[in-house]
């Protein structure tokens, strides 16, 4: 139980949707969500295939803890062969979709091939179709949502869509669910796009049964009280993750002026403060705070901008509330490109939505083009006019409705940092790893934040390892690679559950709920060695990809322009000395590959 | 004195795990679409409203049922569905002004709040106090003194 050991695999090509039994072996071996799309993907697809054509398999997946009562229990993740970088992708979203589609019957939803003209895939329980799109290709995400609901008269459909940036093969497309959750990075909406497909909506009426109810409630209810306790919890609800800021700011980690700097002037004007700071005219910029399904953490947040704001002031539209600033969003729009105009970067964040695009790639890869234009590689002929100086607030909103409507420049920031980069002849001015952009932690700063995204799966990524305190602690590369590789195992665990990374349990908080609610004996260290199971097969898959050691690093920036200011200030990344103890502590030989005695010990071989 | 849920849709985060409670108290498994109590959102979530049976004194689902399979239960003033002589004709739902009398067509039955017997699960459920249980005459009590203040102790200063 918990799972509903039901895949439903849709072929675009025949237009065939049928469902059938989960392998429910990969699901002792896999859990769920991340390590189960992924187990499905490596048996499903030739990883050396073009991401973007109809050979790439792109998986929905839930979680066994998804749709229960278990707090955080909104989450499912978007896994393929990743556009933005050709490695694999995973993103995690949370909103109301995944628990619905899990309802509705299914672990996993496997799409394959393409479809010859735009679709959408219809799932109410068991009854699923594929719909004509034609009328919403082009539509914005929120118009899609609205639409769909309206065509089937049925008001509880959730929807995953993507907007013209998934459409038209921008890079970094997200999949967005519920208006403003994201499966947000590595390009997955653009492979959603190449399939012709528009949306998936889905309505489930079939509930979610767990084996020990009794000691799946006791275990859940004990974890919910350890999160009412908690102080990083209390943080969230109130300031959501957009404190992080402060914190980065006075750390000196926060990277801005596309990585040139490390702390930003602006940054009081733009952090979870300002958002909840009320202005003398009586606006703020914090309308509420909102909760995925399940969440008792409840860190998101509804934002509202000024309607006399230069971005909106003739534009109605956009004078309702919508998804506010996270922190990633306020750094990649905020201090990565210089503007300190909270509404202008609130805005950007509605775009990014509203079109479906990752605002953190689509930030680091402006900030470039900011570099560039500073530098005069480019000038205002290449940039349909715009001045596109660090700091200009009017160019930031420009440029991301430009990106995702793709007209004139926002082609070229479409296609990425890297790829961009490298086309106007200063490849190191890329900010990222696999051709993904950062997240808002330099790794001057944070050593172990460095080490993390050079050896991430997907790219350059600050969720799928946890090396805060160590990073905090000390700022050298020594004792950087154990607490590394630990917490990728561990959130490789975590993620594959169904619930969301930003509860402070320890593992056995989830592995109590977990054992409780599925079959199967599951303690601490069956979660650690499935971590460790998934996150070899991502690099596997990685590397049948066409991968390598080489790719396992970091920009020049960060290995060798020594920290500008802050508490590391004159540090570089200490790649060198953390990347051989990692390989060695992850049972890798000198070039990155898993030994067969780390395959046999995993049962990957 | 009966009690009555007292929701404050300001408080509320939308996280529907009062769904999940109701559906796993009347069914035993986690079916937001079989929960008696709903939350609905409104313009880009930023209100959630969580909106469920009142418990009318003159309760016209009851009125309406052919074969009075709606029960009063005296103790708790809830007004309570019969499952054995229920036969699905949905009089009731037509009946109930607010549409919170659902038929379940599984069971071919309809679903309603019964306040799980005097412990509502939702109110347990609830990580931030949305949803109440509270002596039925004092649910406006917090709204009297909040316009109370208002428009005395405010207008005053």
């Amino acid at each position: 139980m918990s799972w509903q050991r039901q895949v439903l695999r849709v072929n675009l090509t025949t237009g065939i949707c049928k469902p059938e039994p989960l392998n429910m072996a990969w699901a002792q071996e896999y859990l769920g969500t991340r390590g189960l799309a992924t187990k499905y993907l490596w048996e499903n697809m030739d990883p050396s295939a073009d991401p973007m054509g109809p050979e790439n398999v792109l998986i929905f997946a839930t979680g066994p803890l998804t749709g229960t009562m278990a707090s955080t229990s909104g989450r499912y993740a978007v896994v393929t062969k990743g556009p933005l970088t050709g490695a694999i992708a995973c993103s995690n979203s949370g909103g109301k979709f995944g628990a619905e589609l899990k309802y509705a019957g299914y672990d996993l939803l496997l799409i394959e091939g393409r479809s010859e003209v735009p679709v959408y895939l219809l799932i109410q329980d068991e009854k699923v179709t594929l719909e004509p799109a034609d009328e919403i290709w082009g539509a914005t995400v929120w118009n899609t949502e609205e639409w769909i609901r309206n065509k089937h008269s049925n008001p509880q459909l959730k929807v995953a869509t993507i907007g013209v940036a998934g459409e038209q093969g921008v890079r970094y497309a997200a999949v967005i669910n519920d208006l403003h959750r994201a499966a947000g990075r590595s390009g997955v909406g653009a492979v959603m796009g190449s399939k012709n497909l528009k949306a998936v909506a889905t309505r489930g009426t079939r509930g979610v049964a767990v084996k020990d109810p009794v000691r799946f409630m006791e275990a859940a209810n004990h974890a919910k009280r350890l999160l009412v306790e908690s102080s990083g919890r209390a943080a969230l609800t109130k300031y959501g993750t957009n404190e992080m800021l402060t914190t980065q700011q006075a750390f000196g980690g926060l990277p801005t002026r596309n990585f040139q700097e490390v702390q930003f002037e602006g940054a009081d004007k733009i952090d979870g403060a300002a958002m909840l700071r009320t202005a003398e005219d009586g606006h703020r910029n914090l309308v509420t705070n909102k909760a995925c399904f399940g969440c008792t953490i409840a860190c998101g947040r509804i934002a509202h901008i000024r309607e006399d704001h230069f971005t909106i002031v003739n534009r109605k539209e956009y004078w309702h509330a919508s998804g506010g600033l996270e922190y990633e969003t306020a750094f990649a729009v905020g201090s990565a490109v210089g503007v300190d105009d909270i509404d202008a970067c609130t805005f950007t964040g509605y775009l990014t939505n509203e079109h479906g695009m990752d605002p953190i790639s689509f930030g680091v890869t402006l900030a470039a083009a900011m570099e560039l234009y500073e530098m005069g590689v480019i000038t205002k002929d290449d940039t349909d006019g715009v001045e596109l100086t660090f700091g200009n607030a009017e160019a930031l909103t420009v440029m991301a409705e430009k990106t995702g409507k793709q007209e004139g420049f926002g082609k070229i920031l479409g296609m990425g940092s890297k790829r961009m980069c490298e086309k106007y002849g200063h490849p190191e001015l890329s900010m990222s790893v696999k051709g993904q952009e950062f997240a808002g932690y330099d790794s001057r700063a944070l050593q172990g934040m460095g080490l993390g995204y050079a050896t991430g799966n997907r790219g350059a990524c600050h969720l799928k390892h946890d090396t805060f305190d160590a990073d905090y602690n000390d700022q050298s590369g020594k004792g950087k690679a154990e607490p590394c590789k630990k917490s990728q195992d561990r959130q490789a665990a975590v993620d594959s559950t169904g619930v969301c990374m930003f509860v402070d349990w320890g593992i056995k908080d989830f592995a109590a709920q977990i054992d409780a609610a599925c079959e199967g004996d599951w303690d601490a260290g069956r979660l650690f060695e499935t971590g460790e199971r998934i996150w070899n097969l991502e690099r596997m898959f990685n590397l049948s990809a066409g991968f390598t050691a080489a790719d396992d690093t970091l920009p020049d920036r960060l290995l060798k322009e020594p920290c500008p200011s802050g508490t590391a200030k004159g540090k570089v990344n200490e790649l060198d000395k953390m990347l051989p103890e990692y390989y060695g502590l992850r049972g890798w030989t000198e070039d990155g590959r898993p030994t067969s005695e780390t395959l046999e010990r995993l049962g990957l071989s | 004195m009966h009690k009555a849920l007292h929701i404050k849709p300001e408080l509320c985060t939308g996280c529907l795990q009062c769904e999940m409670a109701c559906s796993f108290e009347h069914e035993g498994v986690f079916n937001p679409a079989r929960s008696r109590i709903r939350i609905f959102e409104f313009e880009h979530g930023r209100y959630s409203v969580p909106y469920t049976c009142t418990q009318c004194a003159e309760a016209w689902c009851m009125k309406a049922c052919p074969t009075d399979a709606i029960i009063i239960d005296h103790q708790l003033g809830a007004k309570v569905v019969q499952a054995e002589a229920c036969v699905g004709c949905k009089a009731c739902t037509l009946a109930c002004p607010f549409g919170t009398v659902e038929f379940n067509p599984e069971s071919g039955k309809v679903d309603k709040c019964d306040l799980c017997g005097g412990d509502p699960q939702c109110v347990t459920a609830c990580p931030t106090s949305a949803i109440t249980y509270i002596d039925a005459d004092s649910t406006g009590i917090d709204r009297m003194r909040h316009w109370a203040e208002k428009t005395f102790v405010e207008a005053t200063q």
